[in-house]
């Protein structure tokens, strides 16, 4: 029991810890000679006594868990001793070797039984032998089928059986069942099996787990038929049990006239729904046999009761045939019309919460495993560990290659952390660019580990992972600002190839460079060229622009002109110096820009936002730059290209300004299916496509959706705005505000010493001495400090066997050297 | 003159401060005959003085270092006796990290010139005592650091001015007579005034100072040896085999450091008379007050044991003085020794320092350490600093700062709190996004060699900035005086801290401790708090502990009562990276403190979180929304959506057979926003 709680630490330890005191306070295994226990010995009380020598081990698993069975023991009215065998008085009990004794379980002074230690080997196992000895005739052990065929038999008309299967003696479950038969065994006949062939031949495969049939026999008046069997599904636990054999007790159906809202029965008690048949005279008889087999099919998960709906005196809707009343106080009745049995057994299993009344031995499973990883980077790359990755097409640099290699060539380095996720998961699309590259770039791809390489990569002040730099031609080098990832370095990359800004030597050259000629190979990477035109004698525009430039580079491709005849270009494209010419090689056009008073700032700004398209299609990638933008977004989405209409239409909009206060654009559910969880969240189930989302993200966070019976034109549209403008229409949903909190708790290590510190001098370790009275043993044992301070940390140890975490153990093993200092 | 002469010795550096220094003296008024001045005085050339030197000069500070041997490192010049050093030299560690690779070097001082590494100096893992000579003469020499040697500090007084930085100048006067006046006088002289016992008798003892190292000398004699530290053993292992036997007396029990993990006991180099004592040989341990003792001399020249008690009341002829055996016939020490001789250690030379000084005190180390606040700043003089072996008294028998490898970097501390407080230049820092915080701290407690070494001594801190979207992380400051944090880092510390140290187990270290019991390791994460070999404690505080709290701190803690503490579980190979056993846990602990969450995310998750929820967790908030997020591989993606971490959206929406319905019950994590799509709470 303690040993799960601990697992939980957060709630479990105050809990534990109370435990630990309670039982070390009250009740404790007491410690006599063999003379001395014979004598207290009562007729009829059943005793368990484990004799040792008194020079065994001062602490033994065995012990501890002997100890925590002195409570559980005690209830059921049997005692418990450690019974020291010293030289003065021997006893036959006392074995003549110390690994060969023995525990005892007396009747009086008459032996039941006697148990090696190893088959008591936890609480659990004691409680269950010791009630399996006392309860010899209650339960009934059996091997084959033909047995149980005969108990069924012999009890038809008589009795009700309780037939449990559990996998071994000693478990859990075992003593479970023993315990529920200390309580019923008078009432029901228990039998117990472990044979798995047993379980199968009744007609379960689910050997892994126990299982308890309850068997119908008693109302079996004709012998040839078979008893009736109910199968408990929930987990052999004692409050389960009890609950289910509570359940079985209960009358099968109830007839009541009152109003459903104030029955109250055993099931409700139980935490078990009531499921009321509505019934009228006309149609009694078969309603209630139709209740009837409601009521087998929910036996043990809800309470059936037929409800006569002549002599109620209050109303229930005029259809309904069947009233649904959970468990929970406070929850109205429901009142449904069903068709078929089938369909109310699946609506009342699907609706039945039932409180899993578990013990401590369960909440493992219950709490959240704070040593699952939820961190999904961390997770992937873990996953992706034994991949042999091509890392050779990148160069490894140390600290004595590094300075040499970026003198040498031109160069990107990515420094990164072996240990850290985030940068191995780079590292992959580092390497897969490498592949793309490999034999086509001048660009030298280099990495340094900087988990190897500390001191370099803090030269290279780089003290987050992951970092790209290039460097080039000995220049100070560029850090990379980029996405993650293949794409977007690739094009850092290719646009780097070329200075920025490009130094245009004549106008043929400069409309080459505007019409994409010019650097054809690079206008895939960039939409945008950008042309700076100016005067020869316009220097500090110049030296503006080129900043600018050099600002962007890897980003944009930026070109200057400024010879004599920049004015045929300047008049060609109606451009005053100084000037910007954009050229958008997807559209085909060239805009010009004045560049009059625009520092270096300035012309960044005017570029960066020269490369924001008016209705883009979002991607992954570009979605954080619409959304420096402040506005909320005008979102079609769509599965596949956008329709050319619906684009049109928008543009028009947009043409006509409507659309200033909202950054319209579109996705592509192919190119980014992410989108689908998106529309999973605003819709519940995927709504049909296309479809039309405004999203407020930055002041309130609601959706409107644009109806989906509207086609998507430009009136319908324009109507549709002004309606939300006005607050005519109603969003779909808002999006949740919550900050991001820890998904799971840590462990509170500071509780944890405190309340190993508060433990240590309540706790009492077993061991083996001569008789001593308590008060003089407590003593001794706050004297041995050595002995207190180890007691926690083997009892910790101890425990984590019982999670048969059989990896981690056979790690451990490995760990029992450890290092010098 | 000397001014000139000395000059010259230092080298062009040091000339040019002269000639710039000269000005200045000359522009004081009535006080023609000033001493000349500097901003730092370090005393002493022991390697020590020379890593002050060394961070002095990188940081472009007037200061001089006074030697009176002519050449650094005297102390290593005459001792280990036996010349065998037992600080480790481990030229191979597997590693490349420079930085992790200190934590296994004790005896290279902190340089930017990977040249002046011991390994370069010793292929010997107990290298011998006359490379450290060699190495502190190349490190003076190659970092051209500013020596004066053969320079005698005979006296060192006050000199009370209120323009001085501390209220008063120290005045050096050296054997010349020439005084030196300084504003901060860094005292790196060590200890070296051997501990003398005074008993009757003492005057037939030889000290380890200058007994014979010759195993020749003692073929056939009965030895005792008083002290029972390394230097009393390393005697006894040099004539092991040649004497009838040795004893050996102290008054407490043999230290192991083994057991007591500080390399200041009893190392395993030098236990060999251990072995031979518990295999029944004729060498033996004894424990008695030495104090209490006397020692006379028989007719044959031999000595006896006896009690001063027994001295003192006798008639003092020799061989009529009452010997113990005489009323107890089985006493221990019955037989006559050929040689007495004395290893009971060394003291700060305490004789230099005016009393004003108020250097010592009736403390608890008062005679062989002088009193040092643990910003090693002496407790009774504003301005001096106690560095090196003589400022062991902060961590004695406890961390290592007594030794090079320790107290290179609490050297390194006190030099930053100077420069702080003298020329406004803060506490080094690096500032990051909170979303490098367990990366930061990963980092630092696997290479880290500082917090390694100088464990529970020296500890890392972690500043927050407002609403922790931000930290500012501190290396290896003086953990005892956190209280003081601010005053002495120049750095705030208004929205809570972390610090970062390492611990060994409670009570697992001590002299009689079995450090070998079975079970000692301890594997699962949650019950990382009952590690008991080295391994990093993370403390959180909402508050800045003040100096009470630090004071009256919990017995057995290194620091007042956190908010929540948490133990990176110990590791074999002290490689604490595992991705679930130490960061997990480690994130989890973090995120709890701070209330937030600290996962690290795919762009396309952060994408779905920025069109669905208003809020963005701080990873995606401080990488994808500034155009930095990580894309990641396809074959990334497909591990994702194996482990349910990460959701296959090409099929959402698509009919399925479930429905597309999550199971009832299954609960989100707490505090998230409740919303199905997350695919980060998928395996919730």
């Amino acid at each position: 029991m303690m040993s799960s709680s601990f697992n939980i630490f957060r709630v479990g330890i105050s809990f534990v810890i109370m435990c630990i005191f309670y039982k070390s306070a009250v009740d404790s295994l007491s410690e006599l000679s063999p003379q001395k226990y014979f004598s207290t010995l009562q007729p009829g009380k059943a005793s368990l006594a484990y004799f040792c020598q008194a020079d065994s081990p001062r602490t033994s698993i065995f012990l501890e868990e002997l100890n925590e069975a002195v409570t559980p023991l005690q209830d059921y009215g049997i005692s418990v001793a450690k019974v020291n065998c010293v030289k003065e008085e021997t006893s036959r009990y006392c074995g003549k070797e110390k690994d060969l004794m023995k525990a005892y379980l007396f009747r009086g002074n008459i032996l039941l039984r006697e148990f090696p230690t190893d088959v008591l080997f936890d609480v659990n196992a004691i409680v269950a032998h010791v009630l399996f000895a006392l309860l010899f005739n209650e339960v009934k052990y059996i091997t084959t089928l033909e047995d149980l065929q005969n108990i069924e038999n012999a009890l038809k008309g008589k009795a009700n059986i309780a037939f449990a299967y559990v996998r071994a003696i000693g478990t859990p479950e075992h003593r479970a069942v023993m315990e529920a038969a200390f309580v019923y065994g008078t009432t029901y006949q228990f039998v117990l099996t472990t044979e798995t062939a047993l379980l199968e031949s009744i007609g379960n495969e689910d050997i892994e787990n126990a299982h308890l049939y309850f068997f119908h026999c008693k109302q079996v008046l004709d012998l040839t038929l078979q008893c009736r069997r109910t199968l408990m599904e929930q987990p052999l636990t004692t409050l389960n049990i009890h609950q289910f054999i509570k359940t079985m007790e209960a009358p099968l159906l109830t007839e009541v006239t009152e109003d459903p809202q104030q029955v109250s029965t055993i099931h409700l008690q139980l935490g078990l729904p009531l499921v009321f048949i509505v019934s009228q005279q006309a149609t009694y008889e078969a309603d209630r046999r139709t209740a009837e087999w409601v009521a087998w099919r929910l036996l043990g998960k809800a309470g059936v009761l037929l409800l006569l709906r002549d002599s109620l005196e209050v109303d229930i809707p005029q259809h309904a045939n069947v009233v649904f009343r959970r468990a929970e106080e406070g929850v109205p009745a429901e009142f449904l019309v069903l068709d078929d049995i089938d369909s109310l057994i699946s609506h009342v299993e699907s609706n039945v919460h039932v409180e899993e009344i578990q013990e401590d031995e369960d909440e493992d499973t219950k709490s959240p495993n704070m040593d699952v990883q939820d961190d999904e980077v961390a997770e992937t790359v873990y996953r992706d560990r034994k991949r042999p990755l091509p890392l050779e097409l990148t160069v490894e640099l140390t600290e004595e290659t590094f300075n040499t290699t970026v003198v040498a060539s031109d160069s990107i380095v990515l420094f990164y952390a072996g240990w850290q996720a985030v940068s191995m998961a780079f590292l992959q699309s580092y390497i897969d660019l490498a592949i793309k590259l490999k034999g086509t770039s001048t660009m030298l791809l280099t990495r340094v580990n900087c988990a190897d390489w500390s001191d370099l990569c803090t030269k290279q002040n780089v003290t987050e992972f992951p970092v790209v730099k290039m460097y080039k031609e000995g220049k100070n080098p560029v850090s990379y600002a980029g996405m993650l990832g293949t794409e977007d370095l690739l094009k850092f990359i290719q646009l780097s190839r070329i200075s920025c800004p490009v130094n245009i030597t004549s106008v043929q050259e400069a409309e080459e460079y505007l019409s994409g000629e010019l650097y054809k190979d690079l206008i895939s990477y960039s939409s945008v060229s950008v042309l700076g035109l100016f005067s020869p004698n316009m220097t500090t525009a110049k030296e503006d622009f080129t900043e600018a430039g050099n600002y962007l580079k890897g980003y944009v491709i930026t070109g200057i002109y400024s010879e004599e005849d920049v004015l045929i270009l300047s008049d060609k494209y109606a451009a005053t110096l100084p000037a910007l010419l954009l050229s958008r090689h997807k559209e085909g056009k060239i805009e010009s820009i004045p560049l009059a008073n625009s520092h270096a700032q300035d012309i960044i700004q005017i570029i960066t936002n020269a490369l924001l398209e008016t209705f883009p299609e979002i991607t992954v990638e570009n979605l954080p730059i619409y959304l420096r933008l402040q506005k909320p977004l005008l979102i079609l989405f769509s599965d596949g290209s956008i329709n050319p209409q619906y684009k049109k239409a928008i543009l028009m909009l947009v043409k006509e300004k409507h659309l200033d206060s909202l950054t319209p654009c579109w996705l592509n559910l192919k190119n980014t299916p992410v989108g689908r969880g998106i529309l999973q969240s605003y819709f519940d189930t995927m709504p049909p496509l296309p479809l039309l989302v405004v999203v407020n993200l930055h002041s309130g966070g609601q959706v409107f959706a644009f109806p989906s019976d509207q086609p998507i034109t430009e009136q319908n549209l324009l109507l549709w705005l002004k309606k939300l403008e006005a607050g005519l229409e109603n969003h779909i949903t808002i999006l949740p505000a919550q900050e991001w909190k820890p998904p799971l708790p840590a462990y509170d290590f500071l509780s944890m010493m405190d309340a190993a510190a508060s433990q240590h001098p309540t706790r009492k370790d077993p061991e083996c001495t001569k008789e001593t009275d308590v008060q003089e043993n407590d003593k001794k044992q706050h004297e041995d400090k050595s002995a207190i301070i180890k007691e926690p940390i083997e009892t910790l140890r101890i425990k984590h066997w019982n999670r048969s975490n059989w990896f981690k153990e056979g790690e451990k093993s490995f760990r029992h050297d450890n290092k010098e200092l | 003159m000397r001014l000139a002469a000395a000059a010259r010795l230092w080298g062009p550096p040091g000339l040019l401060l002269t000639f710039a220094l000269h000005p200045a003296l000359c522009l004081r008024p009535g006080r023609t005959a000033a001493p000349p001045h500097r901003d730092y005085c370090v005393l002493g050339a022991g390697p020590a003085g020379l890593q002050m030197a060394y961070f002095l000069q990188r940081a472009g500070r007037d200061y001089a270092v006074f030697e009176r041997a002519p050449r650094p490192g005297s102390f290593f010049a005459r001792y280990p006796r036996h010349r065998r050093l037992i600080s480790i030299n481990k030229r191979h560690t597997g590693k490349a990290n420079a930085e992790f690779n200190l934590r296994h070097d004790w005896n290279s001082l902190l340089s930017h010139d990977p040249q002046l590494l011991f390994r370069h100096y010793s292929r010997a893992y107990f290298p011998d005592a006359g490379d450290m000579v060699r190495y502190l003469g190349d490190f003076a020499d190659r970092l051209r650091l500013r020596v004066l040697y053969n320079t005698t500090i005979a006296h060192v007084t006050l000199d009370k001015d209120r323009q001085a930085w501390n209220g008063h100048y120290f005045i050096l006067t050296d054997q010349t007579g020439q005084a030196h006046r300084c504003s901060v006088l860094l005292v790196a002289t060590g200890l070296w005034v051997p501990n003398q016992v005074d008993f009757p008798g003492s005057e037939h003892v030889e000290g380890y100072e200058s007994v014979s190292v010759d195993p020749r000398d003692f073929e056939g004699q009965n030895v005792l040896i008083l002290g029972r530290g390394n230097s009393a053993f390393e005697t006894a292992e040099n004539i092991l085999g040649v004497t009838n036997f040795i004893h050996m007396l102290s008054r407490s029990r043999v230290r192991l450091s083994w057991a007591t993990h500080y390399v200041g006991d009893l190392r395993a180099i030098n236990n060999g008379l251990l072995d031979t004592y518990q295999l029944k040989s004729l060498d033996g341990l004894l424990e008695s007050d030495l104090t209490d003792l006397a020692v006379v001399k028989d007719h044959e020249g031999k000595f006896r044991i006896t009690l001063k008690f027994f001295l003192e009341e006798s008639n003092q002829s020799a061989d009529a003085i009452t010997l113990p055996q005489d009323d107890n016939d089985n006493f221990a020490m019955r037989v006559a020794y050929d040689r007495v001789i004395r290893c009971l250690g060394w003291k700060f030379d305490f004789s230099i320092f005016n009393k004003s000084l108020r250097l010592s005190s009736s403390g608890e180390f008062s005679k062989k350490y002088p009193l040092v606040k643990a910003s090693y700043e002496s407790k009774g003089s504003r301005g001096l600093f106690v560095l090196g072996t003589a400022s062991h008294s902060v961590d004695y028998r406890k961390s290592a700062g007594g030794f090079i490898h320790g107290f290179r970097y609490t050297v390194r501390a006190v030099h930053r709190l100077l420069e702080h407080r003298h020329h406004r230049v803060p506490w080094p820092s690096t500032e990051h996004p909170i979303s490098q915080l367990t990366n930061s701290i990963v980092r630092r407690v696997n290479e880290a060699s500082g917090l390694y070494q100088m464990f529970s001594v020296l500890a890392d801190i972690i500043l927050l900035k407002e609403n922790a979207t931000a930290f500012e992380y501190l290396e290896e400051f003086p953990m005892q005086m956190l209280a003081q944090l601010e005053t002495i880092t120049g750095r705030k510390a208004q929205h809570g801290l972390f610090v970062i140290n390492m611990e060994y187990g409670r009570n697992f270290s001590g002299p009689d401790k079995d450090v070998f019991f079975y079970d000692r390791s301890v594997g699962h994460t949650e019950d990382a708090w009952q590690s008991n070999f080295l391994h990093p404690v993370i403390y959180y505080y909402r508050h800045l502990p003040t100096e009470q709290e630090v004071r009256f701190r919990p017995a057995d803690w290194a620091l007042p009562r956190p908010t929540a503490i948490h133990h990176i579980v110990e590791d074999f190979l002290t490689d604490w990276t595992a991705p679930v056993g130490h960061i997990l846990p480690l994130r989890r602990f973090l995120e709890n403190c701070l209330d937030t969450d600290l996962r690290s995310f795919y762009a396309e998750s952060c994408f779905l979180f920025a069109l669905t929820h208003q809020k963005l967790p701080p990873f995606c908030q401080q990488g994808y929304l500034r155009m930095q997020g990580l894309m990641g591989t396809e074959s990334l993606r497909r591990h994702g959506i194996e482990s349910g971490l990460l959701r296959d959206y090409a099929t959402v929406g698509r009919p399925r057979e479930d429905g597309g319905q999550r199971p009832v019950g299954s609960s989100p994590a707490p505090g998230l926003p409740v919303q199905p799509l997350d695919g980060n709470k998928e395996e919730l």
